[in-house]
């Protein structure tokens, strides 16, 4: 320490947040991460928890749009933006399609990484490219599943793309 | 797998951050992304007092090319610059090396400038910067520094960055015409850390290596010019038929030790295959 008698930030901050298109103001405190936030203070617990060290792709929401993990995320962090969980998405029907064809191709057994794969899942859908089986299994591999072993997920997200016409 | 308490601090400015860090010391740590940094806290591996959140700072954002260089602010996430035009159009190698940095979801909030400070060997941006001969630029309370990126990794996760300084960008010069380059790893998974990789830039002439430039990634203490190999690739012709001609500068440039899991020997002939893989495939000049 440099011996300043001011210290400089705080250990608990007022974020305002909007989530799932709802305003959320609230007090935290500024070790938590994003995924205990929207678990534990907003009781949102479709966003699972698996490693909380950015390995098992779990803990995926959408910050601003895009896939983020929420283990790797302070709280903090995500002041002044928008995030989306697993709940708003579904309630959107955004995911329709997607929850459709994984249950079709019995892509999810106990279901503890669906809703990161969901939500990754959306977001290559969202980007509008034709990709191939393998482009899938890649944007995927941050999403550790246990049961199924891959094939049913990446056969759902396949279909999916394939109805749209984004399969290669 | 909770983190410990520190203060946080999201100020206004450059010039606010790096006051906060010298004011508070060497154990205040400057955030961008987080991707590696919450991982660590979550784990307990780190216990900074303050993280000073840089992530919003718009003056350490954007990719613009002046003057035959592309400037690649420090806060730039890795998505962001994998799908922009200038870098695609003058430094494809960029778009080549990052889209192995990995996954989506760490893609969409990392930044070049948190990966470059972190320097994890095994990273895909110091390998490439150095190959590339970019220029790291810093900035503290004493004013701002430039730093050749070979100069700027100097050990296993260490780099010549003061307790004081925050990376300002990173500004890559675009490969002179008649420069190939090329890039390869392995990973266990796409977007796992590399086991080996490498990055090459180098002239070809009359089916011969000239001055290449080569760094390994994954397979090398820190990112640093593979000097033996530059030296045993230079003239050689190609493709290269074996590894006999270079396997002792292989060793120097790459010493591999036995951990757990990985025999050294198995690296060391992961970094032979995947050298002679991505310096057979480098596309000629037409």
């Amino acid at each position: 320490m440099s011996g300043n008698d001011r210290e400089i930030g705080l250990e608990s901050i007022v974020i305002d947040v909007l989530i799932n298109d709802r305003r959320v103001v609230r007090r935290i405190d500024v070790r938590q991460h994003l995924g205990d936030f929207l678990r534990v203070d907003l009781e949102l617990t479709g966003t699972h928890l698996g490693c909380e060290h950015g390995v098992c792709g779990a803990c995926t929401i959408l910050l601003d749009g895009r896939t983020t993990r929420a283990c790797l995320t302070l709280t903090a962090q995500a002041h002044g933006k928008q995030v989306h969980t697993i709940e708003g998405l579904s309630e959107s029907g955004a995911l329709d399609e997607l929850r459709e064809a994984f249950i079709a191709h019995n892509a999810a057994q106990c279901a503890f990484c669906s809703s990161g794969m969901l939500l990754t899942a959306h977001e290559l859908l969202q980007l509008g490219k034709t990709v191939s089986r393998d482009d899938i299994r890649n944007y995927l591999s941050g999403n550790i599943c246990r049961c199924t072993g891959y094939h049913a997920i990446i056969d759902a997200v396949e279909s999916v793309l394939r109805a749209k016409g984004g399969a290669a | 797998m909770k983190a410990r308490g520190f203060r946080y601090y999201r100020p206004g400015s450059l010039k606010e951050a790096v006051h906060a860090l010298r004011d508070t010391g060497p154990d205040a740590v400057a955030m961008a992304g987080g991707q590696s940094l919450l991982a660590a806290l979550n784990m307990r591996l780190s216990n900074p007092s303050l993280i000073v959140d840089i992530g919003d700072l718009p003056e350490l954002q954007g990719i613009e090319e002046v003057d035959g260089v592309v400037r690649i602010g420090a806060t730039t996430r890795h998505a962001d610059i994998l799908r922009n035009a200038v870098i695609g159009k003058r430094v494809p190698l960029i778009c080549e090396v990052g889209s192995h940095i990995a996954h989506a979801a760490v893609r969409n909030r990392g930044t070049i400038g948190g990966s470059l400070a972190y320097a994890d060997p095994a990273a895909e941006w110091p390998a490439a910067m150095v190959a590339l001969q970019a220029s790291v630029i810093l900035a503290s309370p004493r004013g701002e520094r430039v730093i050749p990126a070979e100069q700027f990794f100097v050990g296993l996760l260490e780099t010549a960055l003061e307790s004081d300084e925050i990376i300002v960008r990173v500004d890559v010069p675009i490969p002179a015409s008649g420069i190939i380059t090329g890039f390869g790893e392995l990973a266990r998974r796409h977007g796992d850390f590399a086991i080996a990789g490498l990055v090459v830039c180098t002239l070809i002439d009359k089916h011969k290596l000239i001055d290449p430039r080569i760094v390994y990634l994954g397979c090398s203490e820190y990112a640093r010019p593979a000097v033996n190999m530059m030296r045993a690739l230079d003239q050689m012709e190609i493709p290269l038929s074996n590894a006999a001609n270079f396997a002792d500068a292989l060793r120097k440039d790459a010493p591999s030790n036995d951990v757990p899991g990985l025999r050294g020997e198995t690296r060391q002939k992961i970094a032979e295959v995947l050298t002679r893989r991505v310096i057979n495939s480098l596309e000629r000049p037409k």
